[in-house]
């Protein structure tokens, strides 16, 4: 028994039970549910996407690390999210860009798309995002210069501007060929389904594949680790809206199908794993809604009116902008009271 | 057990199609240690302490001296005001004592000290010397009847029970809802209670609708308690007006809100009492102590206290004198294990933490529950990353998320006008919910407290 005045006696307030997931272990979540888009990256654009995100990644941590108090280093570290945003810039990327400016990227990404409002939960932008926007205007040739999906074979095969030196433009070796958006737009011609599907198109090392993205987005909703509102209001309002564009403007302009509109560029990779990042999507369940539909809304929009072929970047950034907003506006309405 | 995919959860509407509250939590019930242990009584032991305000409201007054002999079940301090109540003598012996006493949170509180008479009997003697005729009583006589008995909420609140019973001429009680849910893990007083004495629980319900004047009786009994549901339907006949009402398994169901909701379908308007809809709502335990005490005179001077928890040597279901010090009491059952960290005084979920062990069991202490290193221990707090899971859990509706932020940032005024704060009932099913550890429900009280001393000063 213990002594008189119980001094080994914890008084730690209730709930004394808490569920077990953690936020770090909800970071981990994240990281299995980018593995196969992952995997579909080396397959499909080999050595240079592994040093794509080997950099993006490493210029990502090392920001953090730099830029954070002493004495946080380890535990700002420890949850994993500069990691994981430097994965997600890396998928973003053109297999062919120069690796000092993916790194550039990264440093960017944290610096300025989460360290400087505050660190983890703090930042109105998806970190990753405002990295890839910082490229795209500084590095615009760069950005939109787009190497052929190889194979397997063609595995240890690296483009030579990888290999730029830094603030060099790279030299491009291969043959440039478009994006699907890209075909679309300019030069109206559809990519077939299937390609799209399975990711054996130009584009973005992530963005290919999208049997392997969904698999991925699947495994996100099972596990609750984001609001399932998200993706339903993109994939909604981007088929409708781009199926309204098309039957005014008929079939033989260069108006997508909805299907295509889904299954091509940044759409599915932004949706799952961007536009339902927590810190920068509402909080309540009906801004959700709202942030979903303003984001297929904008996709579409950007996508057909834009100088551009892809308009996934900006709908998301433009969204992150609007979420203190609606959360404001869109509060529950109270047990009891009158909304 | 962990839940690795929640469908559920998935296809969850944003609208509510059933009965039943929406949000909640679920966490483990931890039930099984106790809910098949048949209570037991603990002996008396050589001192007692009465806290003279162990209910809310104001403190009773001491009608006895240092000095004087009590009897089991005498009165020792009188009501002092309406919101107020009386306490009795536990047992039969010599008041030691009137002064300052530790309380369960560590404070000192006005207490009456009694040494127990070793050669006492202590049988309880029915010092009324009538004989309570309640059918005869008016509502008047039965709420000041009430009132001595010492009877309070014994859910864990410790209201004053005539309070409650006490309804405005222009409102009228349609139906009396009986608290049977028992949604905090490991707490099986009530379960037990309801398993070994239904004949009583259903006697009290009869008791107070005839005296309210309500038309019927719901007792609601979440259906993790099979057992107690069988022995109430066992004991009940057709002249009563009682229903059993089988709840779904989720915290907090035993909320006096989500009751209702769950069991009337209707959603108590904010800052209203459950009586300005026409239900009184009262806890399985107080509708046992109004029965004991109009069916055989004895007043509030025992409850039936859960011991659990993995630092308890034995567990148990205890019919314990309220005044008992918690170490008698926790000795009675083997004592602490060496591992144990922390001892709470109530459920898991809402319960307080006991800075004392010599601090006595009070009329609203529904169970003493100790804790190991391993369930004590905290990962470290992470920043919040606006996962809303705390929204997803929240049985009010409230913004668990934005309410933690301002509660830090000391921004109880936004806190209050803009997101409610006052509503929360500090349920702690956000905090349950929080994957990165924060203590909202801490921030939350912060600020009602603030908010609250704030009022009084002006």
């Amino acid at each position: 028994m213990m002594n008189n005045k119980d001094p080994k006696l914890l008084l730690q307030s209730a709930p004394l039970l808490r569920q077990e997931l953690t936020t770090p272990a909800a970071m981990k979540d994240v990281w299995i549910a980018l593995l196969p888009a992952t995997a579909a990256a080396l397959w499909f654009f080999g050595l240079s996407a592994l040093l794509l995100l080997v950099t993006s990644i490493a210029g990502a941590v090392l920001t953090e690390w730099v830029f954070t108090d002493k004495d946080k280093r380890r535990f700002a570290i420890s949850d994993t999210s500069a990691g994981l945003t430097g994965l997600l810039l890396g998928l973003t990327l053109p297999p062919g860009l120069p690796l000092w400016m993916a790194f550039l990227g990264g440093s960017v990404s944290i610096g300025l798309g989460k360290v400087i409002w505050g660190g983890l939960g703090t930042n109105l932008f998806n970190p990753a995002l405002l990295g890839r926007a910082f490229l795209l205007g500084t590095f615009p040739i760069a950005m939109t210069t787009w190497g052929p999906a190889g194979g397997p074979g063609e595995f240890f095969q690296i483009h030579s501007s990888n290999f730029a030196w830094p603030l060099m433009q790279g030299q491009y070796d291969a043959l440039s060929t478009a994006t699907p958006l890209g075909l679309m737009k300019f030069e109206h011609e559809t990519t077939a389904l299937g390609s799209l599907f399975m990711g054996n198109t130009a584009g973005s090392i992530g963005e290919t594949s999208s049997l392997f993205l969904l698999l991925g987005g699947l495994f996100l909703l099972l596990r609750r680790s984001i609001d399932w509102r998200i993706p339903a209001a993109i994939f909604l309002t981007a088929s409708l809206f781009s199926l309204i564009m098309l039957l005014i403007n008929g079939a033989d302009s260069n108006f997508p199908s909805p299907l295509f509109t889904l299954f091509s560029g940044g759409l599915l990779l932004g949706t799952f794993f961007m536009a339902t990042d927590p810190v920068t999507s509402p909080l309540t369940p009906r801004g959700c809604w709202i942030f979903g539909i303003g984001i297929g809304f904008l996709v579409v929009l950007i996508r057909l009116y834009g100088g551009l072929p892809e308009g996934m970047l900006y709908a998301i950034l433009l969204m992150n902008a609007a979420t203190p907003l609606i959360d404001r506006y869109t509060q529950p309405k109270i047990f009891g009271r009158k909304s | 057990m962990s839940k690795l995919f929640s469908l559920n959860s998935l296809f969850s509407l944003p609208f509510s199609l059933k009965k039943g509250f929406s949000h909640g939590v679920h966490p483990p019930h931890h039930k099984e240690q106790t809910a098949d242990l048949p209570i037991q009584r603990v002996p008396f032991v050589s001192r007692y302490i009465m806290p003279l305000g162990q209910h809310i409201g104001v403190p009773s007054e001491p009608v006895v001296k240092v000095g004087d002999r009590v009897h089991r079940g005498e009165l020792i301090a009188q009501p002092k005001g309406f919101i107020s109540t009386a306490l009795h003598s536990p047992v039969t012996g010599k008041i030691s004592n009137i002064g300052m006493h530790r309380y369960v949170d560590g404070s000192f509180r006005q207490a009456i000290e009694i040494e127990a008479d070793p050669y006492a009997t202590q049988q309880f003697v029915n010092t009324h010397n009538n004989v309570f005729n309640v059918k005869d009583m008016n509502i008047e006589q039965f709420i000041d009847a009430v009132q001595m008995s010492g009877i309070v909420g014994m859910g864990g609140a410790a209201f004053p029970s005539h309070v409650k019973y006490s309804i405005p001429d222009e409102q009228v009680i349609t139906d009396l809802l009986v608290n049977g849910a028992e949604c905090e893990p490991y707490l099986t007083n009530d379960h037990r209670l309801m398993v070994e004495r239904p004949e009583a629980v259903l006697r009290g319900c009869e008791i107070l609708r005839q005296k309210l004047n309500a038309k019927r009786v719901a007792i609601g009994v979440e259906k993790n308690k099979p057992e107690s549901i069988c022995q109430l339907k066992n004991y009940l006949t057709d002249d009563m007006a009682i229903d059993i009402v089988p709840l779904e398994v989720k915290y907090p169901q035993g909320a006096e809100k989500m009751l209702i909701k769950s069991i009337y379908n209707k959603e108590l308007p904010a800052g209203k009492l459950p009586r300005d809809i026409g239900i009184a709502v009262n806890n399985v335990g107080t509708i046992v102590a109004l029965a004991d005490y109009f069916d055989h005179g004895m007043p509030l001077i025992e409850r039936i206290v859960t011991l659990a928890g993995p630092g308890v040597q034995e567990p148990a279901n205890l019919i314990v004198p309220i005044g008992t010090p918690i170490r008698d009491v926790l000795d009675f059952a083997g004592g602490l294990k060496e591992q144990t960290r922390e001892v709470i005084s109530g459920g898991p979920m809402m319960g307080s933490p006991i800075a004392d062990l010599d601090a006595p069991i009070l009329k609203g202490t529904s169970g003493i529950l100790a804790f190991t290193e391993k369930e004590t221990s905290r990962p470290p707090e992470y920043p919040c990353i606006r996962c809303a899971r705390c929204l997803d859990a929240c049985p009010y509706f409230l913004n668990p998320s934005r309410l933690a932020l301002l509660g830090k940032a000391r921004l109880f005024d936004e806190m209050q006008d803009k997101y409610n704060v006052m509503d929360c009932v500090e349920c702690g099913a956000c905090t349950y919910a929080c994957p990165s550890n924060i203590p909202i429900v801490q921030h939350i009280r912060t600020a009602k407290d603030n908010l609250r001393n704030r009022k009084v000063e002006t």
